[in-house]
């Protein structure tokens, strides 16, 4: 499975990987770099200034986990984890209902807002190109090797590594190996991963656990409750008609009423 | 009527025309220029009151028509059965609404079929589809021998009519099943939904709260019937309700604040200044609403009297709208770092469909035998024996 690791010791702020993601996605290029992620920005290079004065950069991109929220809460399965590693969307059959957007712990799926067919826009992880054999293009385009393609084990292997190397360079946790059940994106920072806006709370298992939870629940309580439904008919049915039978006016027969009702 | 009355309905109506007005202009903006120009909504807050309010609060509104539909065809309570059509006319209404809202709301509502194709069982949503959809039809079937006896086509409504106790047993099953789901909707938001709402018990806090208002909204209706139409429910049915009620409000705040206690989430409730303030002030107003709602419920002299019953139903319904709008919106806020504040052409579409389920109910209420002193005689019976007792005693 491919994956990106992201340095952010060594990113240099060109935006090169924003350049090539543009060109690559064929996305219409702006006057000025975008500041966020957007319908036509997949991914975004943004200023950290530090306490020493001098300025840090991150990357904003999709973090494409290995069993992502926004796939497994898709009515109609419109967002797919293929094989190969990308989260890719299939805009035909999506309806629109945005639960992707809303369950995305990364906030970064963007959505047509504007348009009267919208679409949900995020980064594609290059899938068209990584089926062709190339690597995904802000990696290729990366002057600095901030922003390295590989396979998911090569690269969790160069990320602690490069930890081992210089313990006080950096934090020591290789963000996206474990997070919400890992992801294929994997961030190496010297500052709190919470500053890059990624979020640091999130579970160790994949969030499709949690639902599924309560999904996993149904064909038992469809049964149960499909048992427990016929009983309960049955018995007060038969509880009436032996009341019937007796002769005796059940306390819930319909007789009180009608009779109150006169 | 007299000119006074004349006058009051002539004000009801012009403002009623007006908010529909209102909505047809924001549906008409929705669809010509996108969500994005009659929303408030963003790609950090892409959900708001047309699924807070429309969609979660409709659909919990509507749990008195499988609760009184099972309570009398299941456990066979015949003196409910008075209850049954407006318990389902409320139900059939607010479904159909809650698919009316989803058209504004889905982004490409003409793929709103697609779950019946596009399988994805890993998610609620899909769950949720498929139960709605195939509730709705299941409503519908009820609801027809009202329509069918007015038509009068005697098969078709002895057709349906045999087929009532299964139906109402898959209405029951659908009905569990979405009430509680859209509650696990929010459960794969654990970064995301303010601790005082997130909970592992979504979906049976959500199947719980959906009872106790459903109920709520039985006795809601047959007084404002009563007001408009002079046509409502005995006292003692109600009485009996409103009991109910009580019973699954207690299990309700029993569960809540034990799950809240047991899991250490209650101190975000005493954040009195600062970050979280909005959040613990809004708690209070939903769960001391649901707790004034038990306590009243809780006393003989509420349930006995139309008025107070009146009320404590309110009440209910308040808390009940305000724990689907904290979950749905309030919850969700902080971590989106928004203030997300409706449109004014998302709320006029809120109110329009409000506006229209008020106005549908009172034109089946009026040409519709929905309340019983018009035929007591024609209720849909799938159990006729203890009936035709009934007569005989």
């Amino acid at each position: 499975m491919r994956a990106l690791l992201f340095d952010v010791t060594k990113c240099i702020g060109c935006g090169a990987c924003s350049e090539a993601c543009l060109e690559s996605n064929r996305l219409p290029a702006a006057a000025e770099p975008a500041a966020n992620l957007g319908p036509d920005t997949f991914t975004v290079l943004k200023t950290l200034p530090q306490p020493s004065g001098e300025e840090a950069y991150y990357r904003r991109l999709c973090m494409h986990c290995l069993d992502p929220a926004c796939a497994s809460v898709c009515p109609v399965g419109a967002l797919e984890k293929t094989a190969n590693g990308p989260v890719v969307y299939h805009e035909k059959p999506c309806l629109g209902c945005r639960y992707c957007i809303q369950a995305c712990a990364f906030n970064v799926p963007r959505y047509e807002w504007d348009s009267l067919t919208p679409r949900v826009r995020k980064c594609t992880f290059c899938s068209e190109r990584l089926m062709r054999g190339e690597s995904n293009a802000c990696a290729e385009a990366c002057p600095a090797g901030a922003t390295m393609s590989g396979t998911r084990e090569e690269l969790l292997k160069e990320a602690h590594r490069r930890i081992a190397e210089a313990p006080d360079s950096y934090v020591n946790h290789v963000y996206g190996e474990r997070e919400a059940g890992g992801t294929s994106v994997l961030v190496l920072s010297p500052i709190p991963f919470d500053k890059l806006e990624l979020p640091l709370r999130l579970p160790a298992e994949p969030l499709p656990v949690l639902t599924f939870e309560a999904l996993s629940k149904i064909p038992a309580m469809v049964g149960a409750g499909s048992f427990l439904l016929a009983g309960l008919w049955w018995f007060t049915r038969r509880k009436e008609e032996v009341a019937l039978a007796e002769g005796k006016t059940n306390k819930n027969a319909v007789s009180r009423n009608r009779g109150g009702e006169k | 009527m007299n000119p006074g009355q004349l006058f009051r309905r002539l004000i009801w109506r012009l403002l009623a025309l007006a908010i529909l007005a209102g909505g047809a202009y924001a549906a008409f903006v929705r669809f010509t220029q996108g969500l994005g120009a009659a929303t408030n909504l963003s790609d950090t807050y892409p959900w708001g009151i047309w699924i807070g309010f429309d969609v979660l609060c409709g659909v919990g509104l509507a749990a008195g028509g499988f609760a009184i539909t099972s309570a009398v065809y299941i456990l066979h309570i015949e003196q409910l059965r008075p209850v049954v059509r407006p318990a389902v006319l409320t139900a059939f209404l607010g479904y159909v609404l809650v698919v009316v809202a989803l058209m504004l709301d889905l982004g490409k509502p003409w793929n709103i079929w697609r779950p019946v194709v596009m399988w994805n069982p890993r998610s609620v949503m899909f769950e949720v589809a498929w139960c709605v959809m195939l509730y709705t039809a299941v409503l519908a079937l009820e609801f027809s021998p009202n329509v069918f006896n007015r038509l009068g086509w005697q098969r078709a409504e002895k057709a349906v009519k045999s087929l009532v106790v299964p139906l109402v047993g898959l209405g029951f099953l659908l009905s569990t099943l979405h009430q509680s789901s859209l509650g696990s909707l929010y459960l794969i938001l654990p970064t995301k939904l303010h601790a005082l709402w997130y909970s592992p018990l979504l979906p049976a806090l959500f199947f719980l709260s959906a009872i106790a208002t459903g109920l709520g909204m039985v006795i809601f209706e047959s007084s404002m019937s009563a007001r408009a139409f002079g046509r409502a429910l005995e006292g003692h049915l109600l009485a009996k309700i409103a009991k109910a009620q009580g019973l699954f409000l207690g299990l309700y705040l029993f569960l809540r604040f034990w799950d809240l206690g047991w899991r250490g989430s209650l101190p975000p409730a005493f954040v009195l200044s600062g970050a979280g303030a909005m959040e613990a002030a809004m708690f209070w107003v939903e769960n001391g609403l649901f707790l004034l709602a038990l306590g009243l419920v809780l006393a003989p002299q509420v349930r006995q009297n139309s008025q107070y019953r009146f009320w404590a139903s309110v009440t209910v319904i308040g808390g009940f709208l305000m724990n689907r709008l904290n979950v749905s919106l309030t919850g969700l806020e902080a971590a989106a770092g928004v203030r997300y504040v409706p449109s004014w052409m998302e709320v006029s579409v809120t109110a329009s469909i409000v506006v229209l389920g008020i106005a549908l109910f009172a034109l089946a209420a009026k040409h519709l035998p929905i309340f019983p002193p018009e035929t007591p005689h024609a209720l849909p019976s799938a159990a006729p024996q203890p009936v035709e007792a009934g007569h005989h005693a």
